[in-house]
């Protein structure tokens, strides 16, 4: 293969450029959790009490700590990219590891809640679902696990993604801060839909 | 166009161009080259075109008796929607864009690839991804639900492979997804000095506009299959009135992309038409502005209207009246596209050449599926040509008619840049003319059908509508062969056709001052740009 062509004339007109598309790959991610949050709107608009009822159902302490931690994990992402900026490089990866760490934390909690929601027979899945018994809860309990489901996945790319930065930047004297601040704002968006998600569902109560 | 006994031999150009970088297999399936991507893309739908054409063949033939002689009602089915989802997702929506898009953009802008060159590549095997679980599911059956998955039938009753083809649909979004945030990034970060937004070309405006639409409504149609797939496979209930859900959220989700969608298929087939007839006429573009701001608007409106498919499935009439208003605002920056070229067209110093003929052929089709779009949104009209022929016949008139007519016009007006080679003329004539008479032949008599009430996806009809129905697919047979047409002489120009050079059309434009075919890095000295567009000499001439 010949070598590729770069198409930027300057460093400055690709950080430009990295940094729009990430913006632009986060519309989508938005827009892709938009059609969830549009069927979990029309849920609770044709079944509003049952809605509600359900929601309470949801371990809604278990949220609210995760909530907590994620939110945390956003500020080390936020100090990693300020660090990156100032080019502490190893500054940037400990504040990384420390995002992952989170990450990892929210993880274990919300398998800990699936497993509960397991036992208490409320997951729609074979074997979980003994106690849901009418087809609304079913429903609320479906968008509940597809849509933190889907968020979780996108918490274990952000986690493998922050991980393996922190690796490259753990003896790095300086650091190009472009990986940095484009991983970090992809970490906010996770954070972010978390922050709609747990009202919607935990908080209809 | 004079053609030599012997073909013309290698020219100079051709031995440096991005054609022969690199002979191997290898060096084409890891290219990181726009333009070789290009090809990769031009060869793999038109692979796809003919898939998505053989479908359409079974479907006319079987139409052309009133009893159901040549397929199974399962079979027919089938076969209506596999043509329709081949063409929509692996022709139409990548048919311009990520050829003479992915060709062209960068030379246009004055730049040496598109912002994210591995990206690009990333986003064709994608899209082949998906091309072999459509391709799978064509194996293994296929699919009966039509080109628009309507639940409950998709989610519920459909037989075959729904999850199957769903997902091949589901994975080619995201090579549109990558294309389309390719595209806006390089406009917007890689237009060489004096390229301002106002010097663009109207090709690349409308590009913008598509890569917008692409991006913002692709991910919705993602997640709606997602939970297609997720109902059939584990339950879940979302679409599902038994369980609590609601089937017309499917088609608000799957409308709210597929209605932009359309316009992801006619835009750049607006651009390219907006390059034809100002190269054809000689003369700047009437009203730039209004053309170029039209595209954006076009976008914008476009995501509001999805309720227009939805007039008889017992949404709100009031959600229906402001869809029908806003379905006849959003043809308005189409009529002012149409308005301009004519005025652009206006004592122009036109050229009888294939790429205007298609440019006419087009906006006489484009007016008449448009036109025909405003009739179907108005609110009574529509509950009598709903789900007839007349829809059938509307939007094969943009979307066939319209793009498919600007694809070949597009591939007419630059093969001599894409291959350095002419090809002959007369037969380019021919051709725009046929697929022209061949499309009207095959469409028109649809729109008596639909509304005479022949229902639509039906290959039973009643013993009146066989003449109509005859005529359409003898137009069909005419269409395809005019379609196979240029196949002949364009692969002859490869190697018999005289050399281009440069600018074969005397057109303004970037990717007109590079060597054709372009070298490797398209530009050996980035360019600044010092003119307005379309700044045609014979203008200046007569001001
Ligand atoms: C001038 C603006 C347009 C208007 C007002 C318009 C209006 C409509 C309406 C009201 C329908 C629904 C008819 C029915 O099912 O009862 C429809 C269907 C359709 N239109 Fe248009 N249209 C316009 C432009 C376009 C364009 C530019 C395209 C394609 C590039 C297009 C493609 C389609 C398709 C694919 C369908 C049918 C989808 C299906 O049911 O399978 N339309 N149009
Ligand atoms: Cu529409």
């Amino acid at each position: 293969m010949t070598e590729s062509v770069s198409p930027y004339t300057d460093r400055r007109q690709r950080h430009a450029a990295d940094m729009m598309g990430m913006y632009l790959f986060l519309g989508t991610e938005i827009m892709l959790f938009g059609g969830l949050f549009a069927a979990m709107a029309l849920t609770r608009l044709q079944h509003p009490a049952e809605y509600v009822a359900h929601s309470r159902e949801l371990h809604l302490w278990i949220g609210a700590w995760n909530t907590v931690i994620l939110l945390t994990s956003s500020l080390f992402a936020a100090l990693a990219v300020h660090a990156a900026r100032e080019g502490a490089g190893r500054a940037a990866a400990r504040w990384l590891g420390a995002t992952a760490a989170f990450g990892l934390g929210f993880l274990a909690l919300k398998a800990t809640e699936y497993t509960l929601e397991f036992r208490e027979g409320l997951l729609p899945v074979t074997g979980g679902d003994g106690a849901l018994s009418e087809p609304v809860q079913r429903l609320f309990m479906h968008l509940y696990l597809v849509s933190t489901g889907l968020h979780a996945v996108h918490l274990t790319i952000g986690i493998c993604v922050v991980t393996g930065l922190a690796w490259r930047l753990r003896r790095a004297e300086s650091a190009r801060a472009i990986p940095v601040e484009i991983t970090g704002l992809y970490w906010h968006l996770i954070d972010v839909v978390w922050v709609f998600l747990y009202p919607v569902l935990y908080l209809a109560r | 166009m004079s053609t030599t006994a012997e073909p013309p031999a290698e020219t100079e150009e051709e031995r440096v161009s991005y054609f022969r970088s690199g002979t191997s297999l290898r060096s084409w399936l890891l290219t990181t080259d726009h333009k070789r991507i290009a090809i990769l893309y031009l060869l793999s739908i038109t692979f796809f075109f003919f898939v998505g054409g053989l479908a359409a063949a079974l479907v006319r033939a079987d139409l052309m008796t009133p009893a159901p002689d040549l397929m199974t009602n399962e079979g027919y089915n089938r076969a209506f929607s596999l043509h329709g989802i081949i063409m929509v997702w692996f022709f139409l929506i990548p048919s311009i864009p990520n050829t003479f898009g992915n060709f062209l953009i960068p030379l246009m802008i004055g730049a040496r690839d598109v912002a994210f060159p591995r990206l690009n590549l990333l986003s064709w095997y994608i899209y082949m991804a998906g091309g072999l679980f459509a391709l799978a599911t064509l194996v293994l059956g296929g699919v009966d639900t039509g080109w628009t998955f309507y639940t409950p039938l998709s989610s519920m009753y459909a037989n075959g492979s729904v999850v199957l083809v769903a997902t091949a649909v589901f994975v080619t979004g995201f090579s549109s997804i990558l294309t389309g945030l390719n595209f806006i990034v390089t406009i917007h970060k890689l237009r060489c000095p004096g390229m301002t937004w106002g010097r663009l070309p109207l090709f690349i405006w409308s590009h913008y506009a598509t890569s917008i639409i692409l991006v913002l409504a692709t991910p919705v149609l993602a997640i709606t299959l997602a939970l297609i797939a997720a109902e059939r496979l584990f339950g879940l209930g979302v679409f599902n009135p038994a369980l609590g859900g609601d089937p017309l959220l499917f088609q608000h989700l799957f409308w709210f992309y597929s209605h932009p969608a359309v316009y992801i298929m006619v835009l750049p087939a607006l651009g390219v038409i907006s390059e034809l007839v100002a190269a054809s006429a000689r003369k700047p573009v009437f009203g730039y502005e209004f053309v170029a701001g039209s595209s954006i608007a076009i976008a914008v409106i476009g995501f509001l209207v999805w309720g227009h498919h939805m007039f008889v499935s017992g949404q709100s009439v009031y959600a229906s009246a402001i869809f029908s208003f806003l379905s006849l605002v959003v043809a308005v920056p189409s009529g002012i596209k149409v308005y301009n070229w004519t005025a652009t067209l206006w004592k122009g110093h036109i050229a009888l050449d294939p790429p205007f003929l298609f440019a006419m052929g087009f906006i006489g089709l484009f007016v008449v599926g448009g036109l025909t779009g405003l009739v179907l949104t108005m609110l009574a009209v529509d509950v009598h040509v709903h789900d007839t022929y007349f829809v059938v016949a509307h939007f094969h008139y943009i979307m066939v008619g319209g793009t498919v007519s600007a694809f070949f016009g597009a591939l007419h007006f630059w093969w001599p840049k894409i291959t350095g080679r002419l090809y002959p003329l007369a037969w380019g004539r021919v051709a725009a003319l046929l697929i022209f008479i061949g499309f009207n032949l095959t469409f028109f008599p649809q729109f008596l059908l639909g509304y005479m009430g022949m229902p639509r996806r039906y290959h039973v009809y009643p013993p009146e509508f066989q003449v109509l129905n005859v005529l359409s697919s003898s137009g069909a047979g005419v269409l395809g062969a005019a379609y196979l047409l240029p196949f002949v002489y364009l692969l002859w120009s490869l190697r018999n056709g005289a050399p281009a050079g440069p600018n074969p059309w005397g057109a303004t434009g970037l990717e007109w001052t590079v060597a054709s075919p372009p070298p490797e890095h398209n530009f050996a000295e980035i360019p600044e740009v010092t003119r307005p567009p379309y700044d045609y000499e014979i203008e200046r001439h007569d001001a």
